[in-house]
């Protein structure tokens, strides 16, 4: 790749320019600034669309009563059953069964506590169980 | 506390070299980021789908988060400690104590809990690497190579992204450079290094690294369609291009960084073929970035004719085959 020809696709980067190698006029190497590639551009975006699609997905079986509030946000944090059981230190087992509402709104204040602080939210906010609306994806929120 | 070490930020393309060139320029050895990254054996290639990042196989196109600093110390000469913590408390005194020395840190960490990186790059990708150099308050001041200048981080998401689960799990894990040689034979470090690399890329007989690696994933990804039908084949073809080419990873990048590499050892040994496989790197680093505009047409959607699995596993093939080459011929150059 040459450096005339290092892309300058603005995105995803937030205006932070990469470095990428590329050649000068005379053949050596050089390390070029690059605002982003739409190619890169167009597999991230589709990374985010498919936890936002997920992320709804989730909402609606909540909503149907299938999952408990915390399915929402192992989506939204892009955690599945075994990540999250390792991030508040249970086994699978059990966060497999807070899934449940039905075991999900007997949780105790400190596990309640425990999850809210994986998932950076208040304590409040998550027991109370509040759900938005819609799913914002990063590409438009 | 405030401590603040005197330390020149220089951004790179990929993490673990640019912290081990700008940890070595601090302590008076001034190497550029591709002679740090060929020397560290940073080149690789493996296929991993039992290994899922977000319910997505993995594909790596370097070492192993580590190997860089743990090839790149022996070969020149240089110690570097490190240390890995169960106990967060410890991990973030260990880190204070070590500035407070007035050493700059280096740092495994978890990509997706850092305010400072855009958005849109925070998955659960736990090897990304950074150099604290302070701290001012509650905050580090913090040296991240694919960054254009210092940042910031609270010591709270640093805490946590230095204790980020899951595959790759840094556990806390920091280094520091403990010693630097008297003399560096660089001329004979790379020949080793390259030596490494090849025999890593021709010979492991296993048959998802190196060159067997990468024709393995050209099968593959030849029957995603058909396996997984269209819409996943799209998602996992998205996932390898991500690896390839995202921010601190770039794939075609890395061809690029080693074929950089390569051009300056030509220069360093006066060895001319050196120069001419570099070149020739070059150009599969062109390829694998051919390959990634066809996936990312057929992940918008938008393909076009020849658009097909099939032609992009060809690619992917004939990268194997141009690599193979090189690599066999650099074998020959150095042993």
């Amino acid at each position: 790749m040459k450096v005339e020809d290092v892309p300058q696709d603005s995105g995803i980067t937030e205006g932070v320019s990469e470095i990428r190698y590329a050649l000068d006029n005379d053949g050596r190497y050089v390390m070029a600034g690059s605002k982003g590639w739409d190619v890169v551009n167009t597999v991230n975006r589709q990374a985010w669309d498919e936890i936002s699609h997920q992320t709804a997905e989730v909402l609606a079986r909540i909503r149907r009563g299938e999952v408990s509030v915390l399915a929402y946000y192992m989506a939204l944090n892009q955690m599945d059953e075994m990540l999250l059981a390792k991030y508040a230190r249970l086994s699978r087992r059990r966060v497999r069964r807070h899934l449940k509402p039905k075991v999900f709104a007997g949780l105790k204040r400190d596990m309640q506590a425990c999850y809210a602080r994986i998932f950076r939210v208040e304590v409040e906010e998550f027991a109370s169980g509040r759900l938005p609306d819609s799913v914002i994806n990063i590409y438009e929120g | 506390m405030k401590v603040e070490i005197p330390f020149s930020h220089r951004q790179s393309a990929h993490c673990e070299s640019g912290v081990l060139a700008n940890l070595l320029t601090h302590h008076g050895l001034e190497l550029s980021e591709a002679m740090t990254f060929g020397l560290g054996a940073g080149l690789f290639f493996a296929y991993l789908p039992f290994i899922k990042l977000n319910h997505l196989p993995l594909t790596t196109f370097r070492s192993a988060a580590g190997g860089i600093i743990k090839h790149a110390a022996p070969a020149l000469g240089i110690c570097v400690t490190t240390k890995r913590f169960s106990r967060e408390k410890k991990a973030m005194e260990a880190l204070d104590r070590l500035l407070g020395n007035g050493v700059p840190v280096g740092l495994q960490i978890g990509i997706y809990w850092l305010p400072y990186i855009p958005r849109a790059f925070r998955f659960h990708f736990n090897a990304h690497n950074l150099v604290v150099y302070g701290q001012q308050g509650d905050e580090y001041l913090i040296s991240d190579p694919v960054m254009p200048g210092p940042v910031t981080c609270p010591s709270m998401d640093l805490q946590r992204a230095r204790f980020a689960k899951g595959a790759l799990a840094p556990k806390g894990r920091l280094y520091y450079i403990t010693r630097m040689p008297q003399k560096i034979e660089l001329a004979q470090a790379a020949g080793k290094a390259i030596v490494k690399v090849s025999k890593l890329m021709t010979k492991t007989p296993v048959p998802i690294i190196g060159v067997r690696g990468i024709r393995f994933l050209a099968n593959r990804l030849e029957k995603w369609p058909v396996k997984l039908g269209d819409k996943k084949a799209a998602l996992y073809l998205g996932q390898l291009v991500r690896m390839q080419e995202e921010i601190g990873t770039g794939g075609g990048g890395f061809r690029f960084i080693y074929a950089a590499f390569l051009q300056e050892c030509g220069a360093l040994l006066a060895e001319k073929s050196l120069t001419g496989l570099s070149e020739k790197m070059t150009a599969v680093g062109d390829r694998w970035r051919e390959f990634a505009v066809i996936a990312a047409r057929i992940c918008k959607g938008r393909a076009e004719k020849d658009d097909t699995y099939a032609a992009m596993a060809d690619i992917i093939r004939d990268c194997a085959e141009r690599e193979r080459r090189i690599f066999t011929r650099l074998l020959h150059l150095f042993s």
